[in-house]
């Protein structure tokens, strides 16, 4: 399934945990400072530096682009760091966020009451995944190198729905059925 | 006395640096290979998919493993009939680090002050361990470390009565605790003995180790193997999503230490663990 962004609460309600697509269309990399400031700016002045409403958020900062590419290596980084910030993105509108790694009850509580996703991308493959990315444009902070915000554009890029809407979470439940009880 | 430059220590560190991030070792590739065979889980074997296709782009394109290139962490040993010429040390392996992530198209993931946090820009400064040894070359390690793993890394400063269980069972609480946060398949790097600071580097020279070697001390070898499968049967998988393989190899160093203390450092490192050697 190909998911295209932005996308709204009603469809994000039809992603369930464990569900392997793909999203198209145009994200944001912000990590830890990006996250930071933009919140510290949306409290003085009430604005984004792009508008937040049903779109994603990939937790990621790239490696500079060779000539010839769009970008470098660009995988997730790990998202509780920025758990801190979610809750208030995702009241204010955010739909989805790509990321590895697990997140606070904090973030599930927010993603269940704003109809949430949480993605997970595979961590350390950031060659493969900037193959699915086709044009790259700093939007904001640019100050802050490779976590200034970027807005992608992306075709088919893979990831599976860790935590749904509804707070089912892969991590929770899927290394169960691997473990042998002989600890 | 021989004589070495510091221009042939910038070229070797610069070139290194770029080597090491965008050439997987064979000793993780061949681990990652093995592991999606035994891989039970649809999703895990998927993710081994990716990661060994990852790996195969990123050399082609000589393009960083992972976009987290780390911060350089490297160590010399330096025979004590060497003679360094044309400059210090230390700027000499600063520089060797600002040319090749310049040069290598890699991240620069470094900021001036923990709390300021000013990206320097250059990647530098390096962390640099140096010990003088016999013999006129020297022997450099370049190991670029990521952080989300980093992070997952503890120390414990156990009492002698906790014995190896008491080890063994931190052991497995760090990494229980790590869980999907460091790109697992990981490799586990612990430090036993010495004192609190030389235990995290002993548990940095242990990642250095390759996979599936295994300690020469009867009693730590078991250790190693009876962790592992410890740490296999947690369950946690590929990507923290469920599967066989949670870890990759767990190296395990030691040095003697107190009659009152036994410090454990145990730094965890993701499938992309990076070391490039060389002597010159």
């Amino acid at each position: 399934m190909n998911v295209s962004v932005p996308f709204t609460a009603e469809q994000a309600k039809q992603l369930k945990a464990g569900d392997t697509i793909t999203i198209s269309g145009v994200i944001y990399t912000a990590r830890d400072a990006a996250h930071k400031r933009m919140l510290e700016d949306y409290h003085k002045t009430g604005k984004f530096p792009f508008d937040i409403e049903n779109q994603i958020v990939y937790y990621a900062g790239p490696a500079p682009a060779k000539p010839g590419q769009a970008i470098g290596s660009v995988g997730p980084t790990t998202s509780y760091r920025m758990d801190a910030y979610s809750p208030a993105l995702l009241q204010l509108g955010l739909r989805g966020m790509i990321g590895k790694g697990a997140r606070s009850q904090e973030v599930i509580k927010a993603m269940k009451q704003y109809s949430g996703v949480y993605f997970g991308a595979t961590g350390g493959a950031g060659a493969l995944l900037a193959n699915h990315i086709e044009k790259v444009e700093i939007i904001a902070y640019e100050d802050l190198g490779a976590e200034a915000i970027r807005k992608l554009t992306v075709k088919e890029f893979p990831v599976i729905v860790i935590i749904d809407s509804n707070g089912n979470n892969l991590y929770e439940t899927e290394p169960q059925k691997y473990k042998r009880v002989n600890q | 006395m021989r004589e070495i430059s510091t221009k042939l220590i910038i070229d070797t560190i610069a070139e290194m640096c770029i080597t090491a991030n965008c050439n997987l070792n064979q000793d993780v590739y061949t681990a990652l290979e093995e592991a999606k065979q035994k891989e039970e889980s649809p999703v895990g074997k998927e993710i081994f998919c990716q990661l060994t296709k990852n790996a195969d782009i990123a050399q082609e394109c000589q393009m960083p493993i992972c976009q987290d290139t780390g911060i350089a962490i490297i160590f010399m040993e330096i025979g004590q009939e060497v003679h360094i010429t044309g400059g210090l040390l230390e700027d000499a392996v600063n520089e060797g680090v600002r040319q090749g992530y310049e040069k290598g198209y890699l991240r620069k993931s470094v900021v001036q002050d923990p709390f300021l946090r000013v990206n320097t820009k250059d990647n530098t400064p390096a962390i640099l361990y140096t010990k003088i040894v016999a013999g006129d070359n020297i022997e450099i390690t370049v190991a670029p470390k990521g952080f989300g793993s980093e992070n997952m890394s503890r120390v414990y400063m156990l009492k002698p009565s906790d014995g190896m269980e008491g080890a063994k069972k931190a052991i497995l609480e760090t990494v229980k605790e790590a869980g999907p946060n460091p790109c697992p398949p990981m490799v586990v790097g612990v430090g036993c003995g010495g004192s609190f600071e030389y235990s995290t580097y002993l548990a940095k020279k242990a990642l250095l180790r390759p996979i599936g070697s295994h300690s020469d001390k009867k009693h730590i070898r078991e250790m190693e193997e009876e962790l592992l499968q410890k740490m296999n049967d947690m369950g946690i998988g590929p990507q923290g999503l469920g599967g066989r393989t949670t870890v990759l190899g767990v190296n395990i160093e030691t040095y003697p230490t107190h009659i009152a203390g036994m410090p454990i450092a145990i730094n965890i490192s993701c499938h992309v663990t990076r070391h490039c050697h060389k002597i010159i």
